[in-house]
């Protein structure tokens, strides 16, 4: 022992303020952790981006695609793609914190569940975020699509999406960590619930991909994922107390 | 004031119940070693008082409240088997994290400090992963202590430390008595524990078999618990 560290009931600590001020401190102080941890070993973004890319290539090689074959499968390309390269993301969240029992230590902490599974979901998010500007740059440069063209609007849609692949997975990430086939579990849990987003997604990503402007029904495809995102953030918020403590 | 009380407390897992209708009273500045066989309900109950799982059945009031209730929790220190601490972050990132989830408004100055108390200031920098079991050890005791709690829940804390860090938690366990906290430390080391206990409670098979005061006797004879109470339930 050495430096005393000066403790007890005369002198307590201080403590920050409860409230919104320390749920947004809470939640970002898990985010940082997530995305220091992943980038110090890289192992789930190593894994999703090379599993992008594989997939972009094959399928171009295999089937030579023209323009017009691009612009109708474009959206739904690029979405399969998101889909099951973030499922290797989200199965690395809350495994994450198994070694050591962290997710105790998390648990017992007084983060509010909500802040922790927002902590969570937003790390993700910045992942899933990274992985899908990377594979855009290649289809891009293998289906010789102008994806950069309208690259605000499409950043916007591809964020609105992965938002709710994010909010969707880690909630069922922290429901299936402890089972022995969480691999398994989480894509058949989550894409069944996903369905209407990645419609949604698809419609709006594919003539964007192209550099190509949005058809007019559009908005009703938005609006949808906006709501989706909405409900589903709203959703999960109110179980993650459940799905973390049982 | 009891910093502890339980009524009725049940918990299930599937069918079979765990915990089997434990009432239990610890008062403010008690030690408390709770003391039973593997499998006889430590871990579970240690885990309820945690806020790491809900009781079946029953009321559970830590520190005056739910231990579900975040006010409560950043009044707790737990140290469960495992460490606790992310492998890919440094000894210094582990603490400063907690400390800001712990709502420390001095995070990093008193990460440091603690890395310094337990002598592990030369290696904050270092990630967990390269450091030896000692030194995890006395990091995951740090952990467990840095936000000075009221009630420390202690799960077989002794087991497998090395003399160092040994030393450093019995240490801190003598303050933390000394500033008349909490404690409540589950263990197989009768003579240790009861040597630093003021109350004994003793789980077999999930039901309280015994509570009380420390008394001589069991100072004298560590097994007489056992003996006397161990079967009975």
């Amino acid at each position: 022992m050495t430096a005393p560290v000066q403790t007890g009931t005369g002198t307590r600590l201080r403590r920050a303020a409860a409230g919104p001020a320390s749920f947004l401190r809470a939640t970002l102080a898990i985010a940082a952790k997530d995305l220091r941890s992943e980038f110090r070993t890289k192992e789930a973004l190593n894994a999703s981006l090379a599993f992008s890319v594989v997939i972009l290539l094959l399928f171009s090689f295999a089937f030579d695609p023209t323009v017009e074959q691009t612009r109708a499968l474009a959206g739904g390309l690029l979405w399969l793609v998101f889909a099951f390269a973030g499922a290797l993301i989200l199965n690395r969240s809350f495994a994450r914190e198994l070694p050591n029992d962290c997710l105790d230590a998390l648990v017992a902490s007084p983060v509010p569940a909500p802040a922790l599974y927002l902590g969570k979901t937003l790390g993700n998010w910045v992942l899933l975020m990274l992985v899908e500007l990377a594979s855009l740059a290649v289809f891009g440069i293998f289906y010789n699509a102008a994806w950069t063209r309208r690259l605000g609007a499409l950043v916007g849609v591809v964020a609105l999406g992965t938002w709710a692949l994010s909010v969707v997975g880690t909630l069922f990430s922290a429901l299936t960590v402890n089972l022995r086939l969480r691999e398994l579990m989480l894509p058949l849990l989550v894409y069944p619930v996903l369905i209407p987003v990645l419609l949604g997604a698809i419609q709006l990503s594919g003539p964007l991909a192209m550099g190509e402007p949005l058809a007019e029904e559009a908005g009703a495809w938005l609006r949808l994922l906006v709501g989706f995102d909405v409900i589903f953030t709203a959703l999960a918020l109110a179980l993650s107390e459940s799905a973390l403590v049982g | 004031m009891n910093a502890i009380e339980l009524e009725d407390v049940w918990k299930f897992y599937g069918d079979f119940p765990a915990l089997r209708k434990l009432d239990l009273a610890v008062p403010e500045g008690a030690c408390l070693a709770l003391l039973g066989r593997n499998g006889a309900g430590k871990t579970t109950l240690l885990r309820v008082l945690a806020g790491l799982m809900r009781a079946g059945r029953g009321s559970v009031r830590v520190l005056g409240a739910d231990p579900r209730n975040p006010e409560v929790r950043a009044r707790l220190g737990v140290l469960g088997h495992g460490v606790a601490l992310y492998d890919d972050l440094s000894a210094f990132e582990n603490l400063a994290l907690f400390a800001r989830l712990y709502g420390l408004e001095d995070a990093s100055r008193r990460a440091r400090q603690w890395l310094e108390k337990v002598g592990l200031g030369a290696s904050a920098g270092s990630l967990v992963r390269e450091f030896s079991r000692g030194m995890r050890q006395r990091l995951a005791i740090a952990r467990a202590f840095l936000h000075d709690p009221e009630l420390l829940l202690l799960d077989e804390p002794f087991t497998a430390l090395d003399d160092r860090a040994a030393d450093t938690l019995q240490e801190l366990l003598r303050e933390a008595l000394a500033r008349r906290r909490t404690i409540v430390l589950s263990t197989h080391h009768l003579k240790e524990a009861l040597e630093r206990a003021t109350h004994a409670a003793l789980l077999v098979h999930g039901r309280l078999a015994f509570f009380g005061e420390r008394s001589r006797r069991m100072l004298e004879d560590p097994g007489w618990l056992y003996r006397e109470f161990g079967e009975a339930a």
